[in-house]
């Protein structure tokens, strides 16, 4: 069976890249960033669930196939919270009918 | 009494396969599918999560501030570790080293244990705090009501990857044991990757867990 065996020192790099952003996102709590703060808070956490699959998780030395099932898993989740908050922040809209 | 494994025939390819490739990427594929499956069951307290978040913004931001970030980036860091010890455990079988693989297996089980560890004192504080909804609850000021939803969440979104935690201790004693015994060689360790998958969707969910539980506005 042939598969790509990534090196030790990419490893360690990702390692190190996730330990950085975890510094990262805590020192930006203890800035006032407004509404700010979650966003830059999910950015990053976005950014090391990349890493982790991209390298830890072999996803990018995986083929197409994998690529649309990982896709797919996440496109559901955003079904799931787009369709609920669509719901959700626009109950009472508009508000004159049925008041 | 040893049941049959695709590692006891010639070629270590089942007979449904056309060849290893095609076998491994069979196993691959569905623990992904399996992976989109857990991604919803999540996904459930995560949508839960932001419909109150959205009701009680203030109380989930005071409710968040008695958690401890201390702890919370420690075990953070503490996952990320076994996440690139699990990664060093595959690429191990992956070079047929079999007596660093289990090292790195049994360091990803010891750091998955110290995480749990970790959270249990958590837990506890939060009883001693009076903090837990159900058992022992009370939140003075105007935020009771939404910092015991808060809690609610806490402990189900915690909890929840507290039980997965267990699971892939699990996994990954049985992968150690059969590491050890020699099951997996550079042309078949499929288990061992399949297992490695599971653990780090486990860090992935953590990553999301904690700043959307302890990293709420802003401390400044």
């Amino acid at each position: 069976m042939t598969s790509h065996v990534p090196s030790v020192k990419l490893y360690l790099a990702v390692f190190v890249a996730l330990l950085l952003l975890l510094a990262l996102t805590v020192a930006a709590n203890y800035m006032s960033l407004g509404r700010f703060n979650i966003v830059i808070a999910l950015m990053i956490a976005i950014a090391k669930m990349f890493l982790v699959m991209l390298f830890f998780m072999h996803v990018r030395y995986s083929g197409r196939l994998i690529w649309i099932y990982v896709g797919v898993g996440f496109f559901w989740l955003g079904i799931l919270l787009a369709l609920t908050m669509s719901d959700f922040l626009t109950r009472g809209w508009p508000p004159f009918l049925g008041r | 009494m040893r049941t049959w494994t695709v590692a006891d025939s010639p070629t270590m390819v089942a007979h449904q396969f056309d060849d290893a490739t095609q076998q491994q990427e069979s196993s691959m594929l569905g623990m992904w599918i399996f992976l989109a499956t857990e991604i919803m069951f999540f996904g459930g307290l995560f949508a839960s999560y932001t419909i109150y978040r959205t009701i009680h913004p203030a109380a989930f931001e005071a409710a968040s501030r008695h958690l401890d970030i201390v702890l919370g980036a420690l075990n953070t860091g503490v996952l990320l570790t076994s996440s690139l010890t699990m990664a060093l455990a595959v690429r191990g079988a992956q070079l047929g080293k079999r007596h660093s693989t289990v090292a790195f297996l049994i360091a990803t089980m010891l750091l998955g244990t110290g995480f749990l560890t970790t959270k249990g004192i958590e837990y506890f504080q939060k009883y001693t705090d009076h903090l837990v909804p159900g058992i022992s609850f009370a939140f003075p000021g105007p935020h009771s009501r939404g910092a015991e939803m808060f809690f609610y969440l806490y402990f189900a979104m915690t909890g929840l990857h507290a039980i997965h935690m267990i699971a892939g201790i699990g996994v990954v004693g049985i992968m150690t044991k059969q590491m050890a015994r020699g099951r997996f060689t550079p042309a078949y360790y499929t288990p061992l990757e399949v297992a490695g998958l599971y653990w780090h969707f486990v860090d992935i969910v953590w990553i999301f867990l904690f700043p959307l539980l302890y990293l709420i506005g802003s401390r400044a």
